[in-house]
């Protein structure tokens, strides 16, 4: 393989694993729920795009055929990472009630009684 | 015809991602995919009657591009926060948004812009569709944090949504 490509998947390969393990660091060292949430959200992003990059190059280089598989992993990963985060902030916002700005419109935020006149 | 493709331009995505996914254009991924653009629309139509009307597919795309090279540099801004910043010296806040978008869609695609670039999470919509709750992992200045999505991410959708 040539040497200039196995540098670029490696240097891709990399930047992946660091964006993973930073993202878990984050869990760790972050203290409020809503500040973890954001280590975990961000890793998905460059650091699985990073890898399924270098995955598509690997099979591009050795077999000659485009890896349309792992461009749909991505695709769908950024469809449902802010999906499971809105999730996980409303189980938050439900459970442990924490006090939220105005919403500026006449209605409150979405799952709140409106409170009475 | 519109009442057996509910959804055009989702029956087409569904297809191509059906034969992106089985990696071949063999008569039967073929029949498969077609199968699949038909029967999902007619299947969750009931969920989705309004059809969005994007005006300018083209800028969509660059809307798409700019998205993932914000992702990329706020990606190294959230990693330097964690790795180098004291934990008690890291401002969250909570920031309402208000936004003015004439379709859901819309607001589905800036509330999953605003998660997707980090440092910025969509909590919560309000009642009636007015304004996100946005919780920013490091915000000294949320005013200036509001002010970026306005005019980064929402007047380019508001060009692109009619």
């Amino acid at each position: 393989m040539n040497l200039t490509i196995e540098l670029l998947i490696s240097a891709l390969l990399i930047i992946g694993g660091s964006f993973g393990l930073i993202g878990s660091f984050g869990l760790l060292k972050l203290r409020e729920p809503m500040q973890r949430l954001h280590a975990p959200t961000k890793a998905t992003t460059v650091g699985v795009g990073a890898s399924l990059i270098a995955a598509a190059l690997t099979l591009l280089w050795q077999t000659g055929a485009a890896s349309w598989q792992g461009v749909m992993v991505a695709v769908f990963l950024f469809l449902t990472a802010p999906l499971s985060g809105l999730m996980l902030a409303k189980a938050h916002r439900h459970l442990s009630r924490p006090d939220l700005p105005p919403t500026g419109t006449k209605a409150p935020w979405a799952g709140e009684t409106p409170p009475k006149p | 015809m519109s009442r057996l493709f509910p959804h055009p331009m989702l029956s087409a995505t569904l297809f191509l991602a059906w034969l992106l996914l089985a990696g071949s254009t063999a008569i039967n991924s073929l029949l498969m995919a077609a199968l699949l653009a038909t029967l999902i629309p007619l299947a969750t139509q009931a969920y989705w009657p309004s059809r969005p009307k994007i005006r300018h597919p083209l800028r969509l795309i660059s809307y798409i591009a700019l998205v993932l090279y914000d992702v990329i540099i706020a990606n190294i801004q959230v990693a330097r926060i964690i790795l180098f910043m004291p934990a008690d010296q890291i401002k969250s806040a909570w920031i309402t948004v208000p936004v003015d978008l004439p379709c859901p869609e819309a607001i589905a695609l800036l509330a999953g812009t605003i998660t997707l670039t980090p440092g910025t999470l969509t909590a919560e919509f309000s009642a009636d569709n007015k304004a996100l709750l946005i919780h920013a992992l490091h915000a000294p200045d949320p005013d200036a944090t509001r002010a970026e999505i306005k005019s980064r991410y929402e007047s380019r959708l508001q060009r692109i949504f009619r």
